[in-house]
């Protein structure tokens, strides 16, 4: 059988997207195949955050947002890329320590923050509750459309994107829903939450998460706002949970989030849900309560078990490469996903060290190494 | 019979009239501007697809939800 290409990305979310671009500008062919199926780059929030629950979360979101701050500067109008700002909100003195500890990490990696008491929280943003403590500000974080930017990294004279469902993944091969196998000496799965079809080994699980968007309401929030309690709340709790997630769009809608539960993966607005994480978001911003909401829906976060993506090839399966478990954060990690990915093939020196990332800490070393 | 004002113009609507009807009646049909300048009408008329978001008396409003009030002031050119 005749090679189908250099390479195939199995999902053309925004990670095989990444994928993708990166191998295409080093002048590889690149098949992406992708079935059209419930994304979470439809889906998600497409903010662009730092965070940094763990050194290795720190590293490869701090670079990859210096990778979108670059990105951005090429992205067309309809990727909606803007880089706003976070405010870290702190509804009391304990969060305010909190967000004095963020501080002082952030500012040892060199990130552009600063701390802002009450009076510098409501001049900023007006809308919030005045009973807030205060607000770490993050400057270089961001928002993007994700599902354009997709679109816009996939286009490249090097890459086709066809639209074809995986089936099975057999040695260096795939067989599509009609049949048909195809080939290439390195197949990358990038399908997100729906990796476990294909690969049943992968320790992924599904997060749910809510989201809902007003009408257009411009000038009323410039920082994308997110309750410290976040950290708490929605990190690490095993049960449903809701956090304050406030997001201007460009358009001057705001859009709202965000909740968290393992225990649904039917797409259906759950209305409890919806509801808890409303008056979670109108205890930060009273006024919300008052404007209109046009549409709600959900999407599936794909979650490994530390919460950080498996990047790397399987250790089991040769030239099987895995790029999945980017839970809540993969529109900003993509672009370092893709540079770990991508050194780790042709066998460079990565921009960050790879091995929190390794598949192996999951699925244990190769079978014959 | 409600008289409104749809974008400063006077127009005279029989009782029961929702907004959407009356913006077809006296407008363009139109009941917003969007984003990219394109002109919006109301497309499923039971209140689902917000479409039709209309101002109505400094409200946004449904337009096909909404009845026909006499002074009602709807604006659809923001
Ligand atoms: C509610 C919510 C809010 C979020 N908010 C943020 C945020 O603010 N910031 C952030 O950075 N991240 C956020 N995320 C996370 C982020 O959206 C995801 O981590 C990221 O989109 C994952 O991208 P992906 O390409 O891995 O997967 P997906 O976007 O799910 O793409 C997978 C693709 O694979 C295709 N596919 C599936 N099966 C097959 C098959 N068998 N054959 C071929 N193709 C197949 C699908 O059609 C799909 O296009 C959020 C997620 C959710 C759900």
């Amino acid at each position: 059988m005749s090679q189908s290409a250099d390479i195939i990305i199995i999902g053309a979310g925004i990670i095989g997207a990444a994928c993708a671009h990166e191998l295409a500008r080093r002048g590889l062919r690149v098949l992406v195949l992708d079935a059209g199926r419930r994304a979470a780059t439809a889906a998600g929030m497409g903010h662009l955050i730092v965070l940094d629950d763990n050194p290795a979360e720190l590293a490869l979101s701090q670079y990859s947002l210096q990778r979108w701050r670059d990105w951005g500067r090429d992205m067309p109008a309809d990727c909606a890329y803007r880089q706003n700002g976070t405010l870290w909100l702190a509804a009391n003195a304990e969060e305010m320590a909190v967000a004095e500890a963020k501080y002082q990490v952030l500012r040892e990696q060199g990130l552009d923050c600063q701390l802002l008491g009450a009076a510098a929280l409501q001049a900023a943003e007006p809308e919030l509750s005045q009973t807030l403590h205060g607000a770490l500000k993050v400057g270089g974080d961001g928002i993007l459309y994700a599902p354009n930017a997709a679109r816009w990294l996939l286009q490249h004279a090097q890459i086709e994107l066809r639209m074809a469902r995986v089936v099975e993944i057999d040695h260096r091969r795939v067989r599509l829903d009609d049949g048909a196998w195809l080939s290439a000496e390195v197949l990358i799965l990038a399908n997100g939450v729906y990796a476990r079809e294909l690969c049943p080994e992968l320790p992924l699980q599904a997060k749910k998460g809510h989201l809902l968007i007003t009408d257009r309401y411009p000038g009323r929030v410039n920082h994308t706002l997110v309750e410290l309690g976040y950290v708490t709340s929605a990190h690490n709790a095993s049960g449903p949970s809701v956090a304050a997630n406030i997001q201007p769009r460009p358009t001057g809608q705001l859009l709202i989030g965000a909740s968290r539960q393992f225990d649904s993966e039917a797409p259906e607005v759950e209305p409890w849900m919806l509801g808890k994480m409303l008056r979670r978001a109108v205890d930060y911003m009273p006024g919300l309560a008052g404007l209109n909401a046009i549409r709600a829906w959900t999407g599936l976060r794909a979650a490994s078990p530390d919460g950080l993506p498996l990047l790397g090839e399987h250790p089991q399966r040769p030239g099987l490469w895995l790029a999945v478990g980017h839970e809540g954060l993969g529109v900003t990690t993509a672009p370092g996903s893709a540079d770990l990915l991508v050194a780790q093939l042709f066998g460079e020196t990565a921009p960050l060290a790879p091995d929190a990332y390794l598949p192996q800490r999951f699925l244990g070393v190769a079978a014959h190494a | 019979m409600p008289e409104l004002l749809l974008d400063g113009q006077p127009l005279k609507v029989d009782e029961g009239t929702t907004v959407a009807a009356a913006l077809l009646l006296g407008g363009d049909g139109s009941s917003r501007t969007s984003v990219s300048g394109q002109r919006r009408a109301p497309f499923c008329g039971m209140g689902v697809c917000q479409e039709c978001r209309v101002s109505t008396d400094g409200q946004r409003r449904l337009a096909c939800q909404t009845l026909c009030r006499d002074g009602m002031r709807v604006e659809s050119r923001p």
